[in-house]
C-alpha cells in the first residue's frame, strides 16, 4: 500500500478531523463521568463543569437513598453471567456439532439458525412477554437468561471457530482412544476454543449487561430491575438528582469500558465476523 | 435421549455393526444421535421463546383481547385490528416519524462512515486500533447511560451543548421542532463507529495494488476513493444500509429514554414501537399492539426488499426476515 511517510497538508487535515471525530464521540463519556463527582447545582452551572468535583461519593450515597443499588448492580451481575455461561456452553456445544459433525438436515438446520438472526426483535416484544406471563416467569430474573441462552450469532461464531481452527486429526484422535462424543467435546475441543468462547463471552455479557427493553418489559419490582432500568426509574420531569444519577451511569459503564480497552480488536473482529465472509 | 432401540437406530445400522458388539454399536449410534442432541437446545429455545411467540402474535392480532381478563376473554375479531391501525391517526404519525428517523439519523450515518473509513484506512497505521476503538465505544454502550447523559447536554439553559453553540438558548428536547433532530443526533453518535468498523473491514479486503496502479494513473486520494473503493465497498454498503434500516425503523430506546413520556413532545418523537410499546402496556390492546407490529414488520420487509433492488441484490428479502 502507498503511504507517503511525510505530513502532507491533507494528511494533517485528515488527522485533524479524524482526531476531532473521537472528541465528539469521548465527550459525552467525559461528561458521565465528571458529572458523576459534582454536585446538582454545580452540574447546572454555566459554564458547566469540565472538570472532577469532590461530590462522588455524596452522589453514591444519594443514589443509594434512591434505589436499592446495590441490589440492581447485583441483578444486572447474575443476569449477565448467567445468560454467559449459558451461551458459552451451548454455542460452544451446538457449533461444534454443525463444525464437525455430519448429519441429516445440517444444512437446513443451520440455514435455520442464521435465518432466525434475522427476525427484528420488537416482533417478539408483546408475545415474549405473554410467554413469560404464561409460565409464571414475570419479574424473576429467569425471564431475561432463559430465551437468549443460546444465542445464534454465538452459534455462527463457535462454528466458523471449531471448523477452522481445530484440526480434525485431533478429534478423530480422541475418538479413536476411545473418547465418548461429551468427553471429546469437553476435555479436546473446548479447551481449545479460548479466543472464540472470549470474544463471544464479551459479547454476550456486553449485551446481557446493556439489555433495556428485555427487564422494561418483565421486571415490575424495583428490587428486580436492572441497573440501566433503575437508572432509568430515577428520572422524573423535574427533580432529578443529576449527580447521583450520573455516578450509577458511571459505575454501570467503568467495568465494560475497561474490558473494552483490553479487548477492543478482538470484540470488533468477533461483532463483525458475521459481516465479513 | 438417546434411545439405542428407536426406529432411527435400527434404520440406520450398518450390517457390519450388527455383527460386532453391542458397545460398538452403542458408541456409533450415539455418535450419529449425538449433533442432535448439542444442537437442540438452540431448537427447543428457539421454539419456546422464539417461533411459538411469533405465531401466538399473528394468532393475537386477529382478536380482541383485554389483558386484565385472561386468555378465555379472546375473541375473533379477523382484520379488524389491522383496520382500527391503519386508520388511527397516531399510527400514521408513529410511521412518518420512525421515517424521519431513520433518513435523518441512517444517511448521515453512510455518508460520514464511508470516507471515514477510507481515510482512517489509507492514513492511519500506528493509531488505528485506537482510533477505531474509540468510535466504537458507543456502540458497546448502554443506551440508558448514553441516553442519560445526552438529557443532561441537551438541558436548555445549563446545558453542555447549548454553551459551546452561540445564540439564544434551543429548547433541544423540549421544542417540538428541536426534539427529533436532537434524538437523530444522539442515534448518528451510537451508531458512526459501527458503520466506521463494519466498512474498515470490507476495505482491508481489497488489494492494495489497486490504489497502486491507480496513484500511478495520476488518480488522488478523492479519485481513488470514487472509482476504486466506493464500487467494491458495494456489498458491505447493502448489507450495512441494510442493517441500518431494519434497526431505525424498529428505533425505540433513545426517545423513550429521552423524551418523558408526559413531556409536552412525546408525541412528536413517538416511534412505531413505542407506539406499540404503549399500546400494549399502557392500553392493555394486546390484539392491536401486535397488528401494529406486524405492520411494521411488512414495511421494514418492504423497504429491506427496496434496498435490495436498488442495489441489485435478489438477496435482500433473505435479510430482510
Amino acid at each position: 500500500m502507498s503511504r507517503a511517510d511525510t505530513l502532507a497538508p491533507s494528511r494533517v487535515m485528515t488527522l485533524l478531523l479524524v482526531g476531532a471525530g473521537v472528541v465528539l464521540l469521548a465527550a459525552p463519556f467525559w461528561f458521565t463521568f465528571v458529572f458523576a463527582t459534582q454536585a446538582r447545582a454545580d452540574i447546572f452551572a454555566s459554564p458547566p463543569p469540565v472538570w472532577f468535583g469532590t461530590h462522588f461519593l455524596s452522589n453514591v450515597q444519594l443514589l443509594l437513598e434512591r434505589l436499592p443499588f446495590w441490589r440492581n448492580l447485583g441483578m444486572s451481575l447474575y443476569v449477565a453471567c448467567m445468560t454467559t455461561a449459558l451461551n458459552l456452553l451451548l454455542c460452544a456445544l451446538a457449533g461444534y456439532a454443525f463444525a464437525v459433525h455430519e448429519f441429516a438436515g445440517k444444512k437446513i438446520l443451520f440455514a435455520l439458525v442464521v435465518g432466525s438472526m434475522m427476525l427484528p426483535s420488537f416482533l417478539n416484544m408483546i408475545p415474549n412477554f405473554m410467554v413469560m406471563d404464561l409460565l409464571g416467569w414475570i419479574d424473576t430474573p429467569r425471564a431475561l437468561y432463559v430465551p437468549g441462552a443460546a444465542g445464534a450469532l454465538g452459534i455462527f461464531l463457535m462454528r466458523q471457530y471449531i471448523g477452522s481452527a481445530i484440526p480434525r486429526d485431533l478429534i478423530d484422535a480422541a475418538r479413536m482412544d476411545g473418547c465418548g462424543e461429551l468427553r471429546t467435546f469437553w476435555s479436546v475441543v473446548l479447551p481449545l476454543c479460548g479466543p472464540a468462547l472470549g470474544t463471544l463471552g464479551l459479547i454476550t455479557f456486553i449485551n446481557a449487561w446493556n439489555n433495556f427493553v428485555g427487564p422494561l418489559v418483565v421486571m415490575r419490582s424495583v428490587e428486580h430491575y436492572t441497573v440501566p432500568l433503575a437508572l432509568r426509574s430515577m428520572q422524573s420531569p423535574n427533580n432529578t438528582e443529576w449527580g447521583a444519577l450520573m455516578a450509577g451511569s458511571a459505575i454501570a459503564m467503568l467495568p465494560l469500558l475497561v474490558a473494552f480497552v483490553f479487548s477492543a480488536r478482538r470484540l470488533v473482529a468477533g461483532l463483525t465476523a458475521g459481516a465479513v465472509k | 435421549m438417546i434411545n439405542p432401540d428407536s426406529t432411527l437406530a435400527r434404520a440406520d445400522a450398518p450390517t457390519a455393526a450388527r455383527a460386532s458388539a453391542s458397545r460398538v454399536r452403542w458408541r456409533k449410534l450415539a455418535r450419529r444421535l449425538a449433533p442432535y442432541a448439542f444442537i437442540a437446545p438452540f431448537f427447543v429455545l428457539f421454539t419456546v421463546f422464539g417461533l411459538f411467540p411469533l405465531l401466538f402474535s399473528i394468532w393475537l392480532s386477529l382478536h380482541q383481547w383485554d389483558a386484565a381478563s385472561g386468555l378465555a376473554a379472546m375473541h375473533w375479531v379477523g382484520l379488524e385490528n389491522y383496520k382500527y391501525a391503519i386508520t388511527d391517526p397516531w399510527f400514521a404519525k408513529s410511521l412518518l416519524n420512525t421515517l424521519w428517523f431513520a433518513v435523518a439519523s441512517g444517511v448521515p450515518q453512510h455518508l460520514v462512515a464511508l470516507p471515514l473509513a477510507f481515510f482512517i484506512h489509507m492514513s492511519l497505521k500506528r493509531g488505528r486500533n485506537f482510533v477505531v476503538g474509540a468510535y466504537f465505544v458507543p456502540y458497546v454502550t448502554s443506551s440508558v447511560a448514553i441516553a442519560l447523559i445526552f438529557t443532561t447536554l441537551f438541558s436548555k439553559d445549563f446545558g453542555v451543548i447549548n454553551a459551546i453553540i452561540p445564540g439564544p438558548p434551543i429548547d433541544w428536547l423540549g421544542d417540538s421542532f428541536w426534539a427529533r433532530p436532537a434524538i437523530a443526533l444522539v442515534v448518528f453518535w451510537r451508531y458512526l463507529g459501527w458503520n466506521v468498523v463494519l466498512y474498515l473491514s470490507a476495505l482491508q479486503v481489497i488489494s492494495g495494488d489497486l490504489y497502486e496502479a491507480a496513484t500511478l494513473d495520476g488518480a488522488s486520494r478523492w479519485q481513488q476513493f470514487r472509482y476504486v473503493a466506493l464500487p467494491l465497498l458495494k456489498p458491505m454498503m447493502f448489507f450495512a444500509i441494510t442493517l441500518t434500516l431494519i434497526g431505525n425503523l424498529q428505533l425505540f430506546e433513545e426517545p423513550f429514554i429521552l423524551i418523558p413520556p408526559d413531556s409536552g413532545v412525546a408525541t412528536d418523537v413517538m416511534t412505531t414501537a413505542m407506539f406499540m410499546y404503549r399500546m400494549a402496556f399502557s392500553d392493555g390492546d394486546f390484539g392491536t399492539a401486535s397488528a401494529v407490529s406486524w405492520l411494521l414488520f411488512f414495511l421494514i420487509a418492504a423497504l429491506a426488499y427496496g434496498n435490495g433492488k436498488l442495489f441489485g441484490k435478489e438477496g435482500a428479502a433473505d435479510v430482510a426476515r
